[in-house]
């Protein structure tokens, strides 16, 4: 064997070591894990991450809502996008999807989410949130009312936002039902987080950004023990009495359940979209539909494998058995790549995957056709592989171009529009076209060379059983 | 006399198989923008339409008439509902129109009311209009891009043969000859057993197209190594020897796909089975166009004769330089 054959051997069996122990699901340890250090640390599990319609859960697609029809700029889309990312990692799902779609959607995308009416709600909100003064008679959760803020931007300490505007008394008393004097908006909290107070309970804790906290202090100060109600969209959310005198920060307590303390918190920490957002279209898939998919998917793909490998080895006898594994090492490669990257497998995904491997049999194919041609033209074994291999290439190189190409256009495509599983077919059927292309042209040849170097004689003397020739 | 082999001889009864399958389609698409409401050339999804699709299974026996009686509560006047599958299963098919997500979730919070349901096999799609025409249109002008993109790039990779576009040019109408066959006999199933196209729809007709002109390229690379090699050969007898050189590989290739298709249609999720038969039908009119389609016309043009049913000379070829 050739030095320079050897080496490739070794970087082939190398690779097909690596991927094997990536994609084969036994425990790996957390610094193998972190490795990986361009995903991100939560999502940081050497698994492959299966779609929306593979695992089941809700797919939304939001629309900026502008009055008047007004293009947001790209700087809101981005931070309204932020803030709804936040949102989502507040409900702990997992692998969620959050993108910009276009100039003016975006899609979100909630694996395994089962609360699908709190996952809408708290995509939807716009969260304008304000502190109201309710006197002495704090307000149930949930009521709706109307604020001196909503309706021409009052509020008790104008200074703590730019356009706010003074209480005007005379406005409130045109109003057809009572109105509320709004103190603050959500521009004065610095942060929010869930806890526990000393007994034990639910609470939200916040802080006051530095420069409100003068006025968070005299409005505490002159409403002691007095309801401050945090009203979300011009609805009460929550309605805790004032039991101290506050200015940097403070907590709020009630009969919160976790849930609803972490909820109030995101919230407060998340308050206010910077464009109002509509849901335009939502999908909601049933986990079991994509176990079921998953599965039978798997043996189709397995019961595929096998005729392939059968019929390869049929028609090209010896040469057929090396293409079984590359077929292989093509599979294990391509499947830790979409580990690696991180690629989401979904229904599409796999179709895309599973052409791939037709084009990673293709190869194989024409560079078998050729290799026959050659022999039957009258070239020794070893001229022949190397004649077939590269006779071959022209058209193996210009066909995945064109492949290629496609993709191209099929991922700008799915990603301007919601289309993620056209998306998802493009990013599978590329990856697996370049892995395709390394299979035929490094691992096949490496195997070919060896093959017919080394067994030259061998393979002379039964020629027709082992060749077909 | 009939001669298989004699394909670029013989390509009028080809070209005429090709143009019988397409009227086929393309009757299929008329009768289809007739009879359907939507006047369009296939049955749509609800990818395509305003409009939303709840497939909802209950855990008990319900009637039609009760879930009617929940989607009009709602103000949803005109919910068409089908039963799916076997009654035993209880899933039930509702379409309307475009209902906004939060409503779409109460409806079916109320229908839970009426009957428990299984959450896990409960769907709800909803698409708003101007999502559903611009997903439309987009899909229009990606395959727009991609047949240009394709012809510059056959274009591009020919430029050393003789009068490169007529090859390019003939290899996009051998794409076109495929997606024509594919979308005509969806079309044809959509008539006759209500297929719907979906989002995934596309995603076939863009692989049809990658299909076709992998083909396509993989002969004509053959034709451009053999008129650098066979110099003294006419061109019809060059491109029938390079059609005859590659068809073991066309051939060896087309059954595995099929094998790979075939094995997907029969034990993938039902989900994709509607997607991977228009594959299987896009892959085998993407071999046989490449065969008899696109090489057959390149010949044409060049000897100006589209049936090939001018008189011959006899052909005399001087061998050597």
């Amino acid at each position: 064997m050739r030095q320079n054959t050897f080496t490739r051997l070794l970087i082939i069996l190398a690779l097909l070591a690596i991927s094997a122990y990536i994609v084969l699901p036994t425990p790996k340890p957390d610094f193998v894990k972190n490795l990986v250090f361009w995903q991100e640390p939560r999502g940081r599990d050497l698994q492959i991450k299966q779609g929306l319609d593979l695992k089941g859960g809700l797919q939304v697609l939001l629309a900026s809502d502008l009055p008047g029809g007004v293009q947001p700029t790209p700087e809101q889309m981005e931070s309204a996008r932020r803030i709804i990312e936040d949102r989502v990692n507040g409900l702990g799902v997992a692998e969620p999807i959050i993108q910009q779609q276009g100039d003016d959607r975006i899609l979100v995308e909630l694996p395994g989410v089962t609360d699908r009416n709190l996952a809408i709600d708290l995509i939807k909100q716009t969260g304008q949130l304000e502190f109201v003064d309710a006197g002495f008679t704090p307000l149930l959760d949930g009521t709706p009312i109307s604020t001196t803020y909503s309706l021409y931007g009052g509020l008790l300490f104008p200074e703590t936002l730019p356009t706010g505007k003074p209480i005007s008394e005379t406005l409130n008393a045109q109003a057809a039902t009572r109105v509320y004097n709004t103190a603050f908006t959500g521009e004065i909290l610095q942060s929010a987080t869930p806890g526990l107070d000393n007994l034990g309970r639910n609470v939200v804790n916040f802080t006051i950004k530095p420069q409100f906290q003068e006025a968070f202090r005299r409005y505490t100060s002159e409403k002691l023990n007095q309801a401050m109600c945090i009203v979300l969209d011009q609805r009460v959310i929550s309605c805790p009495t004032i039991r101290a005198v506050l200015s940097a920060d403070g907590s709020i307590s009630g009969n919160f359940t976790r849930e609803g303390a972490n909820n109030l918190a995101l919230v407060l920490s998340y308050g206010s979209l910077p464009v109002p957002l509509t849901i335009e279209t939502t999908r909601d898939v049933g986990a079991t539909l994509g176990a079921d998919s998953i599965r039978r998917s798997l043996v189709a793909g397995a019961i595929a494998l096998i005729a392939m490998i059968a019929f390869m080895v049929a028609r090209y006898r010896l040469p057929g058995l090396l293409s079984a594994v590359t077929l292989v090492f093509f599979m294990l490669t391509s499947l830790a790549l979409f580990v690696l990257v991180p690629v989401t497998l979904t229904l599409p995904g796999i179709a895309g995957f599973l052409l791939s491997v037709a084009a990673a049999v293709d190869a194989n194919v024409l560079i078998f056709e050729r290799f026959r041609e050659e022999l039957r033209g009258g070239r020794t074994m070893r001229a022949a592989v190397e004649a077939a291999f590269q006779r071959a290439w022209p058209s193996i190189r210009d066909s995945n171009i064109s492949t290629l190409i496609t993709c191209a256009i099929l991922f700008v495509f799915g990603n301007t529009f919601g289309a993620s599983a056209v998306r998802g077919f493009a990013i599978t059927l590329s990856l697996g076209i370049f892995v395709s292309l390394f299979s035929a042209m490094f691992v096949t040849r490496t195997l070919m060379r060896i093959t017919f170097s080394e067994q030259a004689e061998t393979i002379e003397a039964r020629r027709a059983a082992l060749l077909g020739v | 006399m009939f001669d298989l082999f004699r394909i670029v001889e013989n390509r009028r009864y080809y070209f005429t198989l090709s143009l019988l399958v397409i009227l086929l389609g393309v009757l299929a698409m008329i009768y289809n923008v007739i009879t359907l409401p939507t006047h369009t050339p296939w049955r749509l999804s609800v990818d395509f339409l305003p409009g939303n699709r709840f497939e909802l299974k209950f855990n008990q026996p319900v009637s039609e008439e009760q879930i009617r009686r929940v989607f009009q509560s709602f103000g949803v006047t005109n919910p068409a509902i089908t039963r799916l599958g076997d009654p035993a299963e209880n899933t039930w098919q509702v379409r309307t129109a475009f209902v906004a997500g939060d409503r779409a979730q109460a409806i079916r919070n109320a229908l839970a009311q009426e009957a428990p349901m299984d959450e896990n096999r409960t769907q709800i799609q909803s698409v708003s209009p101007t999502v559903a025409a611009q997903v439309t249109q987009a899909a229009i002008v990606a395959v727009v891009v991609a047949t240009v993109a394709i012809l510059l790039f056959v274009w591009w990779s020919f430029r050393k043969a003789d009068r490169a576009f007529r090859y390019s040019a003939c290899a996009i109408a051998a794409l076109i000859h495929d997606i024509l066959i594919a979308a005509g006999i969806t079309a044809i199933f959509s008539a006759l057993f209500n297929w719907e196209i979906d989002a995934l729809f596309l995603t076939a007709m863009l692989t049809v197209l990658g299909f076709s002109i992998q083909d396509t390229i993989v002969v004509y690379d053959r034709i451009r190594e053999n008129l650098t090699r066979r110099r003294g050969e006419s061109f019809e007898t060059i491109v029938t020897r390079s059609l005859l050189e590659t068809l073991n590989r066309s051939l060896t290739t087309s059954l595995i796909n099929i094998l790979v298709l075939t094995a997907l249609l029969l034990f993938g999720g039902a989900s994709i089975k509607q997607f991977v038969a228009v594959l299987l039908i896009g892959m085998i009119s993407g071999t046989y166009s490449s065969i008899f389609v696109a090489v057959p016309l390149v010949v044409a043009w060049f000897e100006r004769d589209l049936w090939g049913t001018k008189q011959r000379t006899p052909q005399v070829a001087i061998a050597g330089k």
